[in-house]
């Protein structure tokens, strides 16, 4: 309704038209600038493609080091549930004691499975697998103390709880020494968390110039649009109608970066794929790339639409406004 | 209609564009506004789309202060004004159903309604036929008609206009003049600013002088005529 005029019926919407019809043509509306601003950057090829490459290349980067982290996590997550603790018995210790022992940390919370290996079997083992064989038998007697192995539960693999539960373990009477090749694991940790905080870091850095090469890329379509801004303001236009189509330019330019840094990703990993093949096999895993699924492909193209929308809406804020009819 | 009450605008640096104006145009009338360049006349119709806002005093359309209206509603203030420049303002790029179609766009129409409403303005100025060309294809009194046109489409009860005949030649002048009566009968307020007294002495309205920022004279345009050009020596 008119604010001057009571009663003047002002635009489609209090004119006789049904609610069905009205939010029909919002949606018209909608798509039609969104086409236009789409046909805009068809126009201009070239420079619609600089800009999307700029876009697309600078989200690729963190994807791929992010893809890259996160299926060494995974890798080290296996680790992490291999791990085991050594308990070396006192010399001397009875075998009952030594039963009664290990009956007992098998109801510990803790601990998932424990496995006994007598003094003796232990030499039996060390004979086959250390190829010392007879030389052994010269010995007075046997040298190695009975061992306990011990598995804790997947909650308690990680290095801290290990580490209690290992002190846990060396309070035990018979237990000599426990131990827990947990070095390793922590630089491994250690390692990975400074890489993520790299990839963030180089991730918001990248993902702002991102924003200000799209904001100054809609400044320049704004200023060369200026007089049919004008004119527009002239016949009045809201500013959300003006701003409309260069928040949709700007949504198309996330939208394409994103799928450019999608391919871009695909592309690398395939490239790298032959030397992470041959560095998985020395593991003797089965191991597949993760992170290159629905979920991650909505995620980036998520984020580069954001990306996007936030550049355009930070130029059209203020350069539209300053575009006045004088 | 209009109405100005003691209304100073003066701009920053110190230039006073107009001092203490007051008038009042009722609704439904047509009335001119003249003077000199730089006497005033586009501040004064600038206070009425609201593109400067005056120093002191009060504008009112159909008794709203415009001084009451927010940045964020100028946009629907001027959808009740339609208005027409000397430089017509018409979007080089775009054919004349769109430049004329352009405010119905902004304000939502349907494609139906607005193809409808388009073809009725054009038919009222006379270009029906030029529906598909672009403006650089026509010559100036057609751009200025399809500028009418696109001021009138969607209907608004107020019509200003800012030197419409400003390059046309006294011919085409006096049928742009016509259409603004017949927009005029059909009830709407329409309010001229220009300088070319020729033309509005042959007609019997209402014109308003200014001269250095001050209402000088305030009639009909014959008696002014016969009183008033001597006199000032236009």
């Amino acid at each position: 309704m008119s604010i001057l005029f009571k009663g003047r019926p002002q635009g489609a919407y209090s004119s006789k038209i049904g609610m069905l019809q009205r939010i029909n043509m919002f949606f018209v509306s909608h798509v039609r600038q969104a086409l236009g601003s789409l046909g805009e950057l068809w126009r201009a090829p070239l420079a619609s493609l600089m800009t999307v490459g700029v876009l697309g290349l600078s989200i690729t980067l963190p994807s791929t080091f992010y893809i890259l982290v996160k299926n060494a996590e995974s890798i080290a997550e296996n680790w992490q549930q291999a791990s085991e603790i050594t308990l070396f018995l006192r010399k001397g210790t009875q075998s009952k004691d030594a039963n009664q022992l290990v009956t007992r940390l098998g109801l510990w919370s803790e601990i998932d499975s424990v496995t006994y290996i007598p003094a003796d079997q232990g030499l039996i083992e060390f004979q086959q697998q250390s190829g010392l064989g007879e030389a052994l038998n010269y010995l007075d007697e046997n040298p190695l103390p009975d061992v306990i192995l011990v598995n804790p539960t997947s909650q308690n693999t990680s290095p801290l709880a290990a580490k209690q539960l290992l002190d846990k373990l060396n309070r035990e009477r018979h237990v000599e020494v426990g131990k827990l090749d947990i070095k390793w694991l922590e630089r491994l940790h250690g390692f990975l968390s400074i890489a993520k905080e790299l990839i963030y870091a180089v991730a918001l850095l990248l993902f702002l110039a991102v924003v200000l090469i799209i904001g100054n890329t809609i400044r320049l379509n704004i200023l060369s649009r200026r007089d049919e801004i004008l004119v527009m303001k002239l016949v009045g236009a809201t500013d959300g109608f003006i701003h409309r189509p260069f928040m949709y330019t700007g949504m198309w330019y996330g939208l394409l970066g994103g799928l450019m840094a999608w391919f871009a990703v695909i592309l690398l990993l395939w490239w790298m794929g032959g030397s992470i093949d041959a560095l998985t096999a020395q593991y003797d895993k089965n191991f597949d790339l993760t992170g290159l699924d629905l979920t991650s492909l909505l995620v980036m193209l998520g984020v580069s639409i954001f990306l996007g929308l936030a550049g355009s809406m930070i130029s059209v804020q203020k350069h539209v406004r300053s575009i006045e009819p004088k | 209609m209009i109405k100005f009450e003691q209304v100073s605008k003066t701009y920053p640096g110190g230039q006073q564009a107009l001092r203490k104006v007051s008038f009042h145009v009722e609704p439904g009338e047509m009335a001119f506004l003249t003077g000199h360049s730089g006497a005033g006349k586009s501040t004064l119709l600038k206070l009425i789309s609201i593109m400067e806002r005056p120093t002191v005093g009060r504008v009112l359309i159909n008794g709203h202060d415009l001084n009451t209206i927010h940045r964020r509603q100028i946009a629907y203030i001027r959808r009740d004004i339609g208005m027409i420049f000397q430089s017509h303002q018409l979007l080089l790029d775009k054919t004349v159903f769109d430049n004329v179609a352009l405010p119905l766009v902004i304000e939502g129409y349907s494609h139906k309604e607005t193809t409808k409403r388009v073809h009725a303005a054009l038919e009222m100025v006379g270009l029906r036929d030029k529906i598909r060309s672009f403006p650089l294809m026509l010559s100036g009194g057609e751009q200025q008609r399809v500028g009418i046109a696109r001021a009138v489409v969607n209907k608004p009860p107020l019509l200003l206009a800012d030197e419409p005949t400003g390059n046309l030649d006294p011919k085409l002048s006096m049928e742009i003049i016509r259409l603004f009566e017949d927009f005029n009968q059909a009830g709407v307020s329409v309010f001229i600013a220009t300088h070319d007294l020729g033309l509005i002495a042959r007609m019997k309205y209402r014109s308003l002088t200014l001269k250095q920022g001050q209402m000088i004279t305030d009639g009909l345009s014959e008696e002014w005529d016969n009183e008033e050009t001597k006199e000032y020596d236009f």
